[in-house]
């Protein structure tokens, strides 16, 4: 303490409000929400691997790229026809690569926000009590793992890349395509959520003190930080981009999409 | 234009008390904090409240209202529905004084822990050059007006008193990244940030940046690059490589 | 009940920029400090600062020296500034600044890396660092860390956080305590507990800031009761200059919630108009004889003036502020104010809601969060607001001793610096230069003695007595006793003063000091804001008489001081002092000194033309003998 205060008889205690919390609006609305939208993610993302519709020329579902066997789960859907794992996976495709988004995603410092909040409480709201007898953040095993977001946030960079690729792949093919359109917003959409990750915001120069003397990476942060300010509503728009881009392609590849610009 | 509006507040000494009702009347144009004055001159005088400024500029009238964290003073009553009972408490993190006056020396002692500014050796007054692009960051945590609410309002000791002694809380954790970002500070700050003062307790879940008057965003700005820049440190080998082999220190 | 008793070398009452610099040099000349305020550390009424702090660093503009700023605080202050403060002030306030960025403060930036400065009303070049309009806030902040470094250093050294510095928040001072005719030591009470605490200390600083609580209309925190003025009084030192005091003409009389926030001057450049609750736009019944050329005289022209400056003349809204200040004061005196004693400043009828947000963005962003009122749509309620007491304890300039030995001051609460006006950023470099000369005086004086005088046991009694007192009765409710204080204050000894109208705002404060005796505090001793002030009344009583005295003696207009009976200037009156003493600590009063002529380097400084309209003929006669 800067200064001593006389112990007076009674005191040293908060004060009694036996209530949770004495908010009179609607704070459970928005964890709510964000609870609903972020499960039907993982219904999705689950049922996405299962599902083996996952490509069309010249189309890949996003889920499923970039495939790395040659087996036939994922034929002419290969990244420069290459496939590391060989041909004995048969596996749906998807559980080689989707670790790494999905990482990202699950380390990123909003959906931390968003799923603590939703999914465990701590805390649901704003000076809402949260239910837990014990709380130790992110101090120790395994929340302490969520520090390496960064070594995600290398490989969404990549994965965001064979995304790009793809679309543009499919643009060039199919340029009258909605689907190459639908692909391609995806991946500007994938993008734009990748480079405002604050781990990039942090790479580019926020673990600089003097940006004056790097001008170019000042520069970048800039730009980061426009992104990053918006972050969170990239990342929702990114996660329905890329659900709806995956249906699509697998509405189209399963033929219940068959309009001739489809 | 006048009415009367209800309000509940809570009174007490030393943790006891309750909620108690006042029917006040409310003019045009008022806050929160003019309510409790009105209240003081005419229905109860020894009615407990911190403030000074009045203009949301000293920080010291802190409360919670409708179990919100706010500034009595930056309160508008036309916030509130005329028939609507206004609910007063004193911030609950702290232990309560009389009122709505708590005992915050928790952040004082908090704010004794920062080692302070630490410029290097020979510099002297007068000699100091920065460019205003290399100040904006800490100045935009400098523009706190201390009045604790985000520390108040973080569930790690909200809701986990036993936490205390383990976490500054974002207001000192901001501290620490201002001074670490400072284009002249030479102390280590990211092992200590992480040791001593509980950076990996924040979850980031952003409340101290939801109540700040100042719209000082702690969490994006100062928590988040803290925690990266601890991650350079004790998490990331490539950087740590990077380091190695150009001999760059990290600050 | 045991009172708690701390024994210290100083004990710095306030925690503004002043006291907090004060209380460091202390610290840092070796002795043991003590620094007691009203409010919890950091919330000091000097957060409110916004413009700068005034120092002749010439980052912006390399002309400026410390005679440059000597010459305009002296201009400002119409010559009766105490002329060696106001060289201290100028010689030092650079390194003062300094001094705050090796402690952690980030100024705003020149292009070459220096603190930026910016210009300001008085000041011949830009001279004030800042930072964006939270330049107090910095300054308390930064001064606030350093004390804390310096516990850190001796937390070090000694184990102990507090072994040579520490803080008493939320404690109040109620007396001085002396031996014989020497500072001994203070008594006070914990705000938090309603305890009583004694410091045994043979050296007080008094920071205790302004005085603007004793008005109804005042930019001041309810801190500013004029403690420090009070209890330096009733140690036997004196006030001076108590009759100058800085009021804006239009600070917001009405909502509460923004009570007292000025208005600046461009809502009237850009089109505000005043107007009464007749609906008339009445500046043009108030412009004065002189001005009849330069003003326009019919609505008309005035409005024509905002397009076409050339060839019309400008609007009487934006005649000098003393001028707008009488007028309105005359309006609302005739009874054609508001009904909250204010007038309506309108800009909303003038100009398109988007070209108001334009240009006065700020403004309309501030009362639109603090108070719903969109000055867009709405006329302001404005009048003559309270912001700055430039009259206070009279000190050496070098020390900051009071007559008293042993007590110092600092800051708004001392005199002399400012003359009969200050300068918008003179404040904040005042408090920086002179708070750190009070610390060294006080350490100084601490080294000095020979023997530590201690208070004497009857003193302490009556201390304690005289606080305990509204407690024990169930007399009047202090906050009205209070209520009529400012409305007597805001009234009758406000921005434009009149003989009798002061004459009769003494009559009714002798009545006040009666009731201020009589009130009770109900409730207990815990942290009762009823008690505090019924406590703080006693202050504010006898300040006021200090202002209403001396303003009724003052037969001139100088500065912060606007007789209408006595208009103009005048030299004779500019070498004399006023001084406040009390000897019986009920009632004030004031005796006329001279003022010490300024050394002859210092007035050489200065225009033979621009000393001809403040010196009297005898003194332009002596410089003409020094210039030669």
């Amino acid at each position: 303490m800067t200064q001593t205060t006389p112990d007076a008889p009674v005191r040293r205690q908060r004060a009694q409000v036996k209530v949770r919390t004495l908010r009179t609006d609607r704070w459970w609305l928005t964890p709510l929400v964000t609870f609903l939208g972020l499960s039907s993610f993982l219904v999705y993302g689950v049922w996405a691997i299962i599902d083996t519709s996952n490509f069309v020329e010249p189309y890949i579902a996003p889920f499923a790229s970039p495939c790395l066997s040659t087996s036939a789960v994922c034929d002419g859907a290969r990244l420069f026809g290459w496939a590391p794992i060989g041909d004995w996976y048969a596996l749906p495709p998807g559980l080689l690569i989707l670790g790494l988004p999905g990482g990202f995603r699950l380390t990123c410092y909003y959906y931390r926000k968003s799923y603590y909040r939703s999914f465990w409480l701590s805390p649901a709201a704003c000076s809402v009590q949260e239910p837990h007898g014990k709380y130790t953040g992110e101090t120790r095993f395994p929340l302490i793992v969520q520090n390496i977001h960064r070594y995600f946030f290398y490989f969404a960079l990549v994965i965001g890349a064979i995304l790009t690729y793809d679309a543009i792949l499919a643009l060039v093919h199919k340029p009258l395509g909605l689907g190459s359109y639908i692909l391609l917003a995806n991946a500007v959409l994938i993008l734009g959520y990748t480079l405002g990750c604050h781990s990039c915001r942090h790479i580019t120069a926020g673990r600089l003190n003097h940006f004056s003397r790097h001008p170019l990476r000042y520069r970048a942060w800039t730009l980061v930080s426009k992104l990053n300010a918006k972050h969170q509503q990239w990342a929702w728009a990114s996660m329905f981009s890329v659900m709806g881009a995956d249906l699509y392609v697998r509405l189209v590849a399963k033929g219940i999409i068959a309009f001739p610009f489809a | 234009m006048s009415y009367k509006a209800k309000f509940k507040v809570w009174r007490g000494e030393g943790g006891e008390g309750k909620l108690e009702d006042f029917t006040v009347e409310v003019n045009e144009g008022e806050v929160v904090l003019d309510i409790i004055h009105r209240l003081q001159a005419t229905q109860a005088p020894d009615l407990a409240v911190r403030w000074n400024c009045k203009a949301g500029k000293c920080g010291s009238c802190s409360m919670e209202i409708n179990g919100k964290p706010r500034l009595g003073c930056m309160t508008r009553m036309s916030t509130f529905q005329e028939d609507e009972t206004i609910t007063v408490t004193p911030m609950r993190t702290f232990p309560v004084i009389k009122d709505l006056v708590t005992d915050v020396s928790f952040n004082y002692q908090k704010a004794r822990e920062v080692p302070s500014f630490t410029p290097p050796e020979g510099v002297r007054p007068g000699e100091y050059r920065m460019q205003q692009v290399d100040v904006e960051r800490s100045q935009e945590f400098r523009k706190c007006i201390e009045c604790f609410m985000c520390n108040n309002v973080c569930h790690v000791i909200r809701d986990h008193e036993e936490n205390k002694p383990a976490f500054s809380g974002p207001r000192f954790l901001m501290r620490i990244a201002e001074l670490d970002m400072h284009p002249y500070d030479v102390a280590d700050r990211k092992e200590s940030a992480q040791q001593d003062h509980g950076l990996g307790y924040c979850n980031i879940t952003k409340c101290c940046t939801e109540v700040c008057p100042e719209h000082i965003k702690i969490t994006d700005n100062a928590l988040i690059p803290m925690k990266e820049r601890v991650v350079d440190r004790k998490y990331d080998p490539l950087v740590w490589l990077g380091n190695k082999i150009f001999k760059r220190s990290s600050k | 009940m045991e009172i708690e008793r701390h024994e210290y070398d100083v004990v710095v009452i306030g925690a503004g920029g002043a006291g907090l610099r004060a209380a460091i040099e202390a610290r840092q000349q070796g002795k043991r400090t003590a620094i007691v305020c009203k409010s919890l550390f950091g919330k000091a009424h000097t957060v409110m600062a916004e413009g700068g702090a005034a120092a002749a660093m010439g980052n912006v503009n390399s002309d400026d020296n410390w005679m440059v700023h000597f010459r305009d605080t002296m201009r400002g202050g119409k010559f009766l500034n105490n002329w060696r403060m106001a060289e201290l002030h100028a010689k030092e306030a650079p390194d003062r600044v300094w001094e705050l960025e090796a402690w952690g403060a980030l100024f705003d930036r020149t292009k070459d890396g220096k603190i930026s400065q910016r210009n300001f009303g008085g000041h011949e070049y830009p001279r004030l660092a800042h930072v964006g309009d939270r330049t107090g806030l910095e300054m308390i902040r930064t001064l606030q860390q350093r004390v804390v470094a310096l516990q850190q250093e001796d937390y070090e050294t000694h184990g102990d956080y507090e072994a040579y510095i520490k803080v008493f928040q939320e404690c109040t001072v109620t007396r001085l305590l002396k031996q014989d005719d020497r500072i001994a030591g203070a008594f006070g009470y914990w705000r938090e507990s309603g305890a009583y605490v004694l410091f045994d200390a043979p050296a007080v600083v008094l920071a205790t800031g302004g005085i603007g609580k004793s008005y109804v209309v005042t930019s001041n925190s309810w801190e500013y009761t004029g403690d420090g003025h009070a209890l330096a009084l009733l140690a036997g030192a004196k006030l001076i200059n108590m009759e100058f005091i800085q009021f804006h003409p239009t600070g917001m009389v009405w909502p509460p919630s923004v009570r007292g926030i000025l208005v600046t001057e461009s809502v009237r450049g850009d089109g505000g108009v005043l107007r009464n609750s007749e609906g008339e736009r009445f500046m043009f019944q108030y412009i004065p004889e002189v001005f009849k050329d330069k003003y326009a005289t019919t609505e008309e022209e005035g409005d024509r003036w905002y397009t076409d400056q050339a060839n019309n003349r400008r609007p009487p809204e934006l005649l000098p502020r003393d001028e707008v200040a009488r007028a309105i004061n005359a309006e609302v005196k005739a009874g054609r104010g508001s009904p909250q004693g204010g007038v309506y400043l309108d800009v909303s009828t003038r100009l398109p809601a988007e070209e108001i947000k334009r240009r006065l963005p700020s403004m309309h962003h501030q009362f639109k969060e603090l108070a719903d009122v969109d000055i867009t749509a709405e006329p302001m309620q404005v009048g003559p607001t309270c912001h700055y007491i430039m009259g206070g304890v009279e000190v050496d300039a070098d020390s900051g001793a009071a007559s008293v030995p042993g007590l110092f001051a600092a800051g708004e609460v001392s005199g002399g610096m400012h003359g009969s006006n200050r300068l918008g950023g003179n404040s904040l470099s005042d408090l920086l230069v002179f708070g750190r000369r009070a610390g060294a005086g006080a350490a100084a004086y601490v080294e000095s003695l020979a023997a530590r005088p201690r208070p004497a046991q009857e003193a302490v009694d009556a201390a304690r007595a005289e606080a305990e007192a509204p407690l024990q009765r169930s007399g009047e409710n202090p906050y009205e006793v209070h209520q009529e204080l400012q409305r007597t204050m805001n009234a009758l000894v406000g921005i434009i003063r009149k003989a009798d109208e002061v004459a009769e705002a003494l009559e009714v404060v002798e009545k006040l000091k009666e009731r201020a005796q009589l009130v009770g505090a109900a409730g207990s001793r815990v942290y009762n804001p009823g008690w505090h002030l019924a406590l703080d009344l006693r202050n504010m009583v006898l300040v006021s008489e200090c202002v209403a005295r001396a303003a009724l003696k003052r037969e001139e207009s100088r500065g912060g001081h606007t007789r209408d009976d006595f208009p103009g200037m005048n030299p004779e009156w500019r070498r004399k002092l006023l001084v406040c003493s009390t000897g019986d600590g009920r009632s004030v009063e004031v005796e006329e000194r001279v003022q010490p002529s300024m050394r002859d380097d210092l007035i050489t400084l200065f225009d033979r033309d621009e000393l001809k309209k403040y010196l009297t003929d005898e003194e332009m006669a002596e410089f003409d003998g020094i210039s030669k």
